[in-house]
């Protein structure tokens, strides 16, 4: 590896700072947000959730994306390498979240509406 | 030892050996199996908790009032602050990694042992924020009445603040006895009693009119709702039955203890990987400085314990988002 990635790594310090900017800059914006807790960010719903949490969602993806891209070199590897991690990986967790949460979230109306008491 | 090679005919085909297949080393290769799979390790616990709180969607402590210490600033309400900081400073640590490997790419050895030495502290660093916050949460900061049903009861004064037991309990001369070992033939050791006893909060709540039991339950504007005074003293009399003080894996001030074990494992299990990857790294380091990887002509390992941090991070910006921000 070291012949072949020694000529195409000369500024790369440059993008790994840039990179380092840009990630706490969105978690600075996310703390900021998740001090403030804009109204209408926390009282608009979408797909059972609020806008705000979607915006957290979204920006930790973002993060998550420029670390594995950047930091974690997935960008300069062989594109069927990365496709191999990075869909592995977004199926699986995509099914396991959907199924589990769709429980969790039947569970609760049960809890809710069904006839049984689980505060007494 | 050229007579014994046997000449398949496919030397420099797809599966005559000696290729890297997806031009990845073997070493490296390894190091992404494993990160995939500890990946969907993490999902899955981070999903489990995702499912309880879908299941106890309504009555789950609110993370601003759960981690709201910093360091020197004594009561003073700082949501966020600390956990933004850890944040800050394993990103930090990412970012001295990756510039290690990037040094190691143009065989620049002390270059690679400074930002090393980097990456070694930032982690321990970190590995100590997580122990201070840790400690916070166990300790617990107002106490609050366990209830019949598994839940809790918390105390505000009419403008909402939270009172902790401390200000308002009276103490009596009650028959409350540690039982220790020597008191009896099998006896081992009791549970530790509360500071308070039920009785004595239930007394001191009654004797103070501007106090008001707040439950668990979120309202519409998603904060936890405040009884009246009549309800409350109605329901600490009748629902409640002992006291709980900070958090561990049965009991949890905050809410369900359900929230107290999910914090527990799962940023248990992120710091025994920053743990781990804290030796690694100090491993590595000290082969960098006895100039193993000099000789060898190339920074691979460097490369490779440096997938490994960054896993580590990456995993914490999801643990960030889901414990505090969500």
């Amino acid at each position: 590896m070291a012949h072949d990635t020694a000529h195409h790594h000369e500024s790369n310090t440059k993008r790994i700072w840039s990179v380092f900017i840009i990630l706490s800059v969105v978690t600075l914006v996310e703390v900021v947000l998740g001090i403030i807790k804009p109204e209408f960010l926390t009282d608009t719903d979408l797909v059972n959730m609020s806008l705000l949490n979607w915006i957290f969602i979204l920006l930790t993806l973002y993060k998550a994306y420029l670390i594995a891209w950047a930091f974690m070199h997935l960008e300069a590897e062989n594109k069927w390498l990365r496709r191999v991690i990075v869909w592995t990986a977004i199926f699986l967790i995509l099914y396991l979240v959907f199924i589990l949460l769709n429980e969790g979230f039947y569970i609760y109306e049960v809890y809710n509406e069904g006839y049984m008491s689980w505060d007494f | 030892m050229e007579a014994s090679v046997v000449r398949t005919g496919t030397e420099g085909k797809a599966w005559g050996g000696g290729n890297e297949p997806l031009d990845a080393s073997y070493g490296k290769m390894m190091m992404w199996f494993f990160i995939v799979s500890d990946a969907l390790t993490f999902s899955g616990f981070l999903a489990a908790y995702g499912f309880s709180r879908f299941k106890y969607a309504d009555i789950w402590p609110i993370a601003d009032e759960v981690f709201n210490h910093f360091p020197f600033l004594h009561g003073v309400d700082a949501p966020m602050y600390y956990v933004a900081l850890m944040t800050f400073i394993l990103i930090f640590s990412s970012v001295t990694m990756v510039l290690a490997v990037d040094a190691g790419h143009h065989l620049n050895k002390a270059k690679v042992t400074f930002y090393m030495f980097l990456t070694i502290i930032g982690g321990l660093i970190f590995l100590g924020s997580q122990a201070w916050e840790w400690s916070n949460f166990i300790k617990g900061e107002y106490g609050a009445v366990s209830t019949t049903g598994g839940n809790i009861l918390q105390f505000v004064d009419n403008e909402g603040h939270r009172v902790a037991l401390s200000d308002f309990a009276i103490p009596e001369a009650s028959e409350r006895i540690v039982h220790e070992e020597n008191e009896g033939i099998w006896f081992e050791s009791g549970a530790t009693l509360p500071t308070y006893s039920i009785e004595e909060v239930t007394a001191g709540f009654a004797a103070n009119e501007d106090l008001y039991v707040r439950t668990g339950v979120l309202n519409e504007e998603g904060e936890k709702t405040i009884l009246s005074r009549r309800e409350s003293l109605q329901k600490l009399e009748t629902e409640g039955i002992g006291v709980v003080e900070g958090a561990n894996l049965t009991q949890n001030e905050y809410g369900p203890p359900l929230f107290a074990d999910f914090f527990f494992f799962i940023t248990g299990f992120h710091g025994f990987h920053v743990l781990s990857g804290v030796i690694i790294n100090i491993i590595i380091f000290f082969n960098v400085i006895v100039g193993t990887y000099e000789r060898r002509g190339n920074y691979e390992m460097v490369e490779k314990v440096g997938l490994y941090w960054h896993f580590v991070d990456l995993v914490w910006v999801f643990v960030f988002t889901f414990f505090y921000l969500v």
